[in-house]
């Protein structure tokens, strides 16, 4: 037997010596995707830590006492009991609820106008071949490009004139300059989304355009309506810039402002009752987002996926 | 009703509703004419509110960068270049020139990358995604006052978590960081607060434009011989490129002009080191009332927006081509 030939004899030997499924790779591949697995839920914890620590810390905060919150030597990352007078004290000696009515109010008159200015120029855009419609719905969506930044110093030099400074009616004008392009934007797609024939055949029996909208294409959008309802309420809630700028009086306030100006008295941080604020009106408001984040994100990104 | 189909299209509906010829036959030539022009009334009410609440006051806004309107005198006096002058000869406007610039880039990058490897991590399908999706969702969608009020109590110099955390874990001595005690300690601080809120909108970007590639793209490429990496350059990043520029848009608009992070965490920070143009023309401009120099402050936001615009034109004209 030669060299070759004995090397060729032991490896043979050695191949059907090993079980099959280790022949097949399996190990190796199986090694593989634990591995992977791994790796990912590593990077899940991770993620999770650098996004909700900061949260968590803000519950606990809300819930813990004073002298648990102020005395570095006994700290823990969780506490029993939890106490709840941060919150009584927010409902009972601030004007909390105030400001979360001032900010539903708000959204809900933005929603409206929104909604009234928006609906005609997105069925517009979408079903009436309108020249130029693409490039008309473009520069809407790149107005978002003249950010608040640019505009809050003349605008509340033009409140004032109005009488509208330090009031609602103020925020309530200005907020749809926020709201219209991108929920016209919503809009526009989604009103080409729907099947024409059923208009066609509502303007068919005599109803015209305008019978046509009203008696199917607008039962038919009640989740493009709901969906612009929600970011009207979503995109209002994160402005600062403007109710700082604009309103001064602390029950006319929005919540945002509210929590970050009313609840600091003197030099003290109330910081219990800053973060029970803070999560009262940020956690439903970002519960009610999350559910509707796929729309936001294909609404957003509609004209460049095609 | 499917042969009518093919000819509504046009609001000139005039046709639908005879079902042939019939009425518009009827009617006046300049009815029909004004019928059509008239479809572009419903443009009108969102055209002219915008006009009037975005365009008039950005005009206003270049027309009082040039007088000396305040709030506390009633004349106002046009000064021309005056207010500019004053500006670029003013060094602290010059530093918060430079603070935009750190800021803004900075916070795009870091948002970027990690927002990247935050998307590598909602792609697959896993159990309990959709719980730990909101989680990972909660930096964008609690609104930015409220969520930076946590911050604001990370960062407190005697009560810091963070730093009691690592002095329990021995990594970090007594008194501990100050986050926002030094200029560059808080221009760190301010960066990283905008991080932590925008990752999870990069991510979910990243994913949108992942996702949005055929599969069939990226088998021929393979069937082609072409490794990963000419893969990733020559096949998904160009069909991805669209949306991931329309995110980067909408981030840097946030991370150039936005003051809640500023105002909330460090006002302008120790010794103007974490003043920004935007934070500058609220104090000039509504704290102390001087709105021509107020004015003057944020029209130099342009440059930086103008850029900005240049790369949504590009996003928007390479989705065009993809189109095609």
């Amino acid at each position: 037997m030669t060299m070759a030939t004995r090397q060729a004899t032991s490896a043979a030997a050695r191949t059907a010596a090993t079980p099959a499924w280790h022949r097949a790779g399996m190990g190796r591949r199986l090694a593989e995707r634990v591995g992977r697995r791994t790796v990912l839920w590593l990077g899940i914890a991770v993620f999770v830590v650098i996004t909700g620590f900061p949260v968590y810390w803000m519950i606990i905060t809300a819930l813990m006492t004073n002298q648990q919150l102020y005395n570095p030597t006994s700290f823990r990352l969780w506490d029993l009991p939890f106490v709840f007078n941060h919150v009584t004290y927010l409902f009972t000696q601030t004007q909390y609820l105030r400001w979360l009515g001032n900010t539903y109010l708000i959204g809900a008159v933005d929603a409206a106008v929104t909604l009234a200015i928006g609906i005609p120029a997105a069925y517009g855009l979408a079903r009436m071949r309108l020249r130029g419609a693409q490039t008309i719905a473009v520069l809407l969506f790149m107005t978002y490009l003249i950010s608040p930044s640019l505009l809050f110093i003349p605008l509340s030099k033009v409140l004032a004139t109005l009488g509208l400074i330090n009031s609602d009616w103020g925020l309530m004008l200005v907020y749809p300059t926020i709201t219209i392009p991108f929920c016209t934007w919503l809009l526009t797609g989604f009103f080409a989304s729907l099947p024409k024939d059923l208009e066609d055949a509502a303007k068919v029996d005599g109803c015209g355009t305008w019978g046509a909208v009203w008696r199917v294409v607008l039962p038919l959008s009640q989740a493009g309506i709901l969906t612009v309802v929600i970011f009207a309420f979503t995109l209002t809630m994160q402005d600062f810039i403007y109710m700082l700028s604009f309103i001064s009086s602390s029950q006319l306030m929005p919540v945002n402002l509210g929590v970050v100006t009313q609840l600091i008295r003197g030099d003290i941080f109330y910081w219990g009752s800053l973060m029970a604020g803070a999560l009262i009106a940020g956690l439903p408001i970002a519960i009610i987002y999350n559910m509707f984040l796929d729309k936001f994100v294909s609404g957003l990104t509609r004209g460049a996926i095609k | 009703m499917t042969a009518d189909a093919g000819r509504i299209g046009t609001a000139g509906s005039v046709r639908a509703a005879a079902g042939g010829r019939g009425r518009q036959g009827g009617k006046p030539a300049w009815r029909r004419a004004l019928y059509g022009k008239a479809r572009y009334l419903t443009l009108a009410p969102a055209t002219l509110y915008m006009a009037a609440i975005l365009g008039v006051p950005l005009v206003l806004a270049i027309w009082y960068s040039l007088t000396d309107i305040n709030t506390s005198t009633y004349a106002v006096r046009f000064v021309g270049l005056q207010n500019f002058i004053s500006l670029v000869g003013n060094p602290a406007f010059i530093q918060a020139l430079i603070n935009t610039a750190i800021y803004g880039g900075a916070s795009t990058v870091f948002t970027a990358l990690v927002g990247t490897a935050m998307a590598f991590v909602l792609l697959p399908s896993y159990r309990g995604k959709p719980v730990i999706r909101f989680i990972m969702m909660l930096p964008w969608t609690i609104p930015i006052p409220l969520s930076l009020v946590g911050w604001q109590w990370i960062f407190q110099p005697q009560f810091s978590v963070i730093n009691w955390i690592a002095q329990q874990m021995g990594v970090m001595s007594s008194p501990g960081v100050q986050w926002l005690g030094f200029p560059d300690n808080a221009m760190a601080s301010i960066i990283m607060a905008n991080v932590w809120h925008n990752i999870p909108f990069a991510a979910i970007i990243f994913v949108a434009a992942v996702i949005g590639i055929p599969a069939e793209l990226i088998e021929a490429a393979k069937v082609d011989g072409a490794g990963w990496w000419r893969r990733l350059t020559r096949v998904m990043l160009p069909v991805a490129a669209p949306i991931l520029l329309l995110g980067l848009v909408f981030n840097m608009v946030f991370n150039f002009t936005d003051l809640t992070i500023v105002y909330l965490l460090t006002q302008g920070g120790p010794a103007g080191g974490t003043e920004i143009l935007s934070y500058d023309a609220f104090q000039v401009g509504i704290q102390d009332g001087n709105l021509g120099e107020g004015a003057a402050i944020t029209l130099f936001l342009l440059p930086f927006l103008a850029f900005i615009s240049f790369l949504f034109l590009r996003a928007i004209r390479r989705s065009r081509l993809a189109m095609s």
